[in-house]
């Protein structure tokens, strides 16, 4: 602990200057971004949810495969011709389906993929509570420990805290 | 000769764990003290000769024999000796044999640190145990043996792929298998348990030491992970929702719930079924964790070469295991003892809503992750992805209630409090935190909220495990270094794990709120600003290294009126034509200042080189947090070890007074 | 009730491992074509000669108006293709029974795309370059090899992701095409 707290110290009086070796291509370009600034975030936020279909889980905007590339190009393009985020969205799945999405859409086939979390979280709640309910409460320690309990637990010795 | 000997323990440690799995268990239900012991020595025995396997394929590796396949195809001599030895693991082969060391070694561990265990426990524990070592002993031997021999023997070896080749690797991977092989611990207690039908505080208490041991490097294994993606594969993501990624973090979710359910079974007899089929599942994901990488079922880039033959195998392994443990319990769980009742609100109470809300986090990567091949089966039609998007939407909002909860738990009392009380308690974190909210979604604005409310609620917990200690520092009479030197390691193992988490806490709600980029091109002379870091080219040079050629380009860096210099080079590999870069990073408390260079491209004012500015704020705070929990439940080991391992308790009982049941 | 619950694991797991079987049988890497039983998006694509109208009519470009009247197979393939020298023989001998095969070289120069088929010998009824990429977006292509079979009506029936082996030829594709001549 004081070593690492020493290091700590060590850093914020001169920050160290690593070089490391990073992944050797990169992904979005200085030739690809729109003029507008604004129009280049929108470009940018589209890209990060649209998977690059070659690719393993990674989207577009994080990909450096050509198809991405023309991807990227394909939804700057339609930005600058005026079209909607969800328009861009839509063109481009209606070529390569709902897999080009990162985040799924909402509908009958994924509705488990949406709700399962909170169904686990709402029925485990209920359940709780129903539990409670029929138990009575207070009553603490209404289960003794039996003798072969009380034997193992004192073989551990050491209070419990 | 040594690849022969390598080979040939492993086939003993097969024969001994075959004998392990049965006789122990037959020992156990007869009451047979001798069988019993038997389990004992043969699981020393058996991690011993997989030690001896694991030793000879090291020294393979080490020699560079490349008359064994293995060596031959996943290591050169031109890579330096740690890496070759590293490459032991850096395939499927050699790294199904650390998966059966692990898991022989957790095994011996229970022999040798187990003798206060009740003598039937052990030897069913160590059975079960040996069972799963019989299964992947038999995958090791028969689907992916590490050493059949290649003829004839090559010259040199096929290279390790260099982005492998890493320190990253000669670390990750053994934390990452020690983490979750070490839950197949946790699974034999609750497998034992089951079969005596007795799941009651003793057997909590044994088995804790056990999940923490697991814990502790699974949470190592992942910071290092998430570090080492960061710099290695991403532009300043830690983080991927990766499959495989996702296969070494629901372990850590369900086993961070099984310790703390563990807990609860422990001092109030309660949650007992429970805690057993959090035992399962942690172990059960780890298994399918290892199915995920090995089968090919999905895209990712951690894995394994793609065989379904070995998807079989293991999933056959799977629904051996997992089956017949949740088979076990939907049969013996519901007569056991459910233990004692609290109130609503209470410590237990607490960790009961602790758990609960871990399993939904579970339900979000455990959907996330295979709702792909749910849909393969069920609608191929509609094929999906499921990426980051969707888990930062669903994973971050149920995580808040379990975040302002962790500062909470640990100011309840066992088996009921009042609100008045706790509040008083949490008064000075809570009224410390929200100011800090106050003031930085007034200084940073409305857009700046959810960051702001991020960093209270690192604030918040890092006050939390504060709080902690000085409620017990601060006796009935004011502050006490008696009761400073007296505080249980357990005490501080939780302050410093509950404050990790907040300081991981920060540093995610500052990296998503204020991190900022700038990729453009350059020439030198020109300043480049990305959000409060300034980045001026100073100059470009040519090098040449021992085997490549690169451009080196200079920057100095301004920011808060403190000057740095940074330096990115673009490598070509002459020989192999590779290019490659090589990030400057000047690392601090406050963040990262991450410069690279690309390629020579043209805009409006000419040639100049591809530059990506990256300004990473608070992320080491993410991996130190990593390291704060880590360290935090080591503290809690060592406590537990102090008491369980100390000679003085050896009064057990000689074997053979043991009641037969 | 009570049972029920603690029997609700092994039924969920049960469920988990027969999904996992059956993703076991599937490759995660194939995207199913949305195009199926819809119209060839629309295109109007170069030939891959030097002057636009020299040289031999098939390697003029073609356009997706003429994929009518007779079932026939549009190829996806590229001159950097590894699996595209592989699957050559068995479109030679597509064409040969007389079955028009339509070639698209996706990213491509079209000197690369000449060199190549000079090499390997030309099976295409014409031949059309896509050097942007687009018109592959607009069909929905992943990568090379990959064939899409057309009907009468023009509309896409089927895709073929990877190479065509004599065996898909013979046992899925052929039957296919023989079935689309009947249809009216």
């Amino acid at each position: 602990m004081k070593r690492a707290l020493l290091a700590l110290a060590l850093m914020l009086a001169a920050p160290p200057v690593l070089v490391l070796p990073a992944a050797p291509a990169a992904a979005v370009l200085p030739d690809e971004m729109l003029k507008d600034a604004g129009q280049e975030a929108r470009a940018r936020a589209i890209s990060k949810d649209l998977r690059c279909v070659v690719c393993q889980n990674q989207s577009i905007d994080d990909s450096d495969a050509p198809l991405a590339r023309d991807l990227r190009l394909l939804v700057r393009e339609q930005i600058s011709q005026g079209k909607s985020d969800a328009e861009v969205r839509d063109y481009v799945v209606e070529r390569y389906g709902n897999f080009v999405l990162l985040k799924p859409p909402v509908e009958a086939d994924t509705l488990l993929l949406w709700g399962g979390p909170f169904a686990v979280l709402l029925l485990g709640a209920a359940g709780l509570i129903l539990w409670r309910r029929r138990a009575p409460v207070a009553a603490p320690d209404a289960a003794p420990l039996t003798e072969a309990e009380r034997a193992d637990l004192d073989r551990l010795a050491g209070p419990s805290n | 000769m040594l690849a022969e000997i390598g080979h040939f323990a492993l086939i003993l440690a097969l024969l001994v764990a075959a004998a392990q799995a049965v006789l122990p268990m037959l020992g156990a239900g007869r009451g047979d003290a001798a069988l019993m012991a038997f389990g004992r020595s043969a699981a020393g025995l058996q991690a011993l000769l997989i030690t001896i396997a694991f030793a000879a394929l090291m020294t393979l590796f080490g020699q560079a024999d490349f008359s064994v396949a293995l060596v031959a195809n996943h290591s050169a001599l031109s890579q330096p000796l740690p890496y070759r030895l590293a490459a032991t693991w850096g395939n499927h082969e050699g790294s199904m044999l650390l998966w059966v060391l692990v898991l022989a070694l957790y095994g011996a561990g229970i022999a040798r640190f187990g003798d206060n265990l009740r003598a039937t426990l052990q030897a069913r524990v160590l059975s079960v145990q040996a069972m799963i070592s019989v299964a992947f002993l038999a995958f090791a031997l028969f689907t992916s043996n590490p050493f059949a021999r290649l003829s004839p023997a090559p010259l040199d070896g096929a290279e390790l792929n260099p982005l492998l080749q890493d320190p990253g690797l000669v670390f990750h991977p053994p934390l990452l298998y020690l983490g979750y092989v070490g839950f197949s611990v946790t699974f034999s207690f609750a497998v034992a348990a089951l079969m005596e039908g007795r799941a009651d505080p003793a057997w909590a208490r044994w088995m804790r030491p056990w999940v923490l041991a697991a814990w502790v490097p699974l949470t190592c294994g992942i910071t290092l992970g998430s570090f080492w993606a960061y710099y290695e594969l991403g532009w300043g993501g830690w983080w991927f929702w990766d499959p495989v990624e996702n296969a070494s973090f629901m372990p850590w979710l369900l086993g961070t719930a099984l310790l703390h359910s563990a807990i609860v079974t422990e001092k109030r007899g309660a949650l007992a079924g429970w805690t057993i089929l959090l035992a399962i599942l942690a172990f059960s994901l780890s298994l399918i964790g290892t199915f995920l990488v090995r089968s090919g079922i999905l895209t990712s880039v951690h894995a394994f070469a793609v065989d379904p033959e070995r998807g079989v195998f293991i999933l056959a392994m799977i629904i051996g295991a997992t089956g017949t443990a949740l088979a076990l319990f939907a049969l013996r769980a519901p007569q056991m003892k459910s233990g004692a009742l609290f109130g609503s609100i209470s410590r237990e109470s607490g960790l009961t809503i602790n758990n609960l809300i871990l399993m939904a986090l579970t339900a979000v990567v455990f959907l996330g992750t295979f709702y792909p091949v749910i849909m393969e089966a069920v609608n191929p039609a509609n094929k999906i992805s499921v990426g980051p998007p969707y888990y930062n939407l669903v994973f971050a909002p149920l995580s808040v209630p379990l975040l302002l909860l962790v500062t909470v738990g640990p100011m309840l009392a066992w088996k009921r409090d009042d609100a008045g009380t706790v509040g008083k308690k949490l008064l000075l974190p809570a009224v410390l935190a929200s100011a800090l909210f106050a003031v930085l979604a007034l200084w940073l604005g409305l857009d700046k909220a959810a960051s702001a409310f991020g960093l209270a609620l690192g604030a918040w917990l890092i006050l939390g495990g504060g709080q902690v200690l000085v409620r017990r520092w601060w006796g009935a009479g004011g502050f006490s270094w008696r009761l400073v030197r007296t505080t249980p390691a357990a005490t501080l193992g939780l302050a410093l794990a509950h404050a990790g988490i907040g300081v991981t806490t920060a540093g995610i709600s500052a990296m998503s709120g204020f991190a900022a980029e700038k990729i453009l091109v350059m020439r030198p002379g020109e300043t480049a600003q990305a959000g409060p870091l300034a980045v001026t080219m100073v100059g470009v040079e040519e090098v040449a290294g021992a085997n490549y050629r690169a451009l080196r380009a200079h920057f100095v860096t301004r920011q808060g009126g403190s000057d740095g210099k940074l330096v990115s080079e673009r490598r070509l590999y002459t020989v192999s034509g590779n290019q490659t870069t090589e990030a400057g990073i000047g690392v601090a408390i406050a963040g990262n200042q991450y410069v690279a260079i690309g390629d020579v491209q043209s805009d409006a004012r000419g040639q100049g080189l591809v530059v990506r500015i990256y300004w990473h704020p608070l992320v080491g705070w993410i991996w130190f947090g990593g390291l704060m929990m880590a360290m935090g439940g080591a503290a809690s080991l060592s406590d537990r070890r102090f008491r369980i391992g100390a000679p003085q308790v050896r009064s057990r009982l000689a074997p053979n007074m043991v009641p037969a049941e | 009730m009570k049972r029920l619950l603690f029997i609700l694991p092994i039924i969920a797991f049960a469920g988990l491992a027969v999904f996992l079987g059956i993703g076991l049988t599937k490759d995660p890497k194939e995207l199913p074509s949305q195009l199926i039983d819809r119209p060839l998006p629309e295109f109007a694509l170069p030939g891959i000669v030097e002057q636009p109208g020299s040289g031999p009519p098939e390697l003029n470009g073609f356009a997706s108006a003429s994929f009518r009247g007779e079932p026939r197979l549009l190829n996806i393939w590229a001159s950097w293709c590894a699996a595209c020298p592989q699957e050559h023989p068995v479109l030679e001998r597509i064409a040969s029974e007389g079955f028009p095969v339509y070639g698209i070289a996706w990213k491509d120069k079209p000197a690369d795309s000449r060199a190549w088929l000079a090499r390997y010998g030309n099976p295409y009824a014409g031949v059309a370059a896509d050097e942007q990429g687009r018109t592959a977006i607009d069909l929905g292509v992943t990568g090379v090899p990959e064939t899409f079979i057309v009907d009468k009506k023009g509309r896409v029936r089927f895709k073929q992701i990877g190479p065509i082996s004599p065996e898909v030829w013979e046992g899925q594709i052929k039957p296919l095409l023989q079935q689309l001549r009947a249809e009216a």
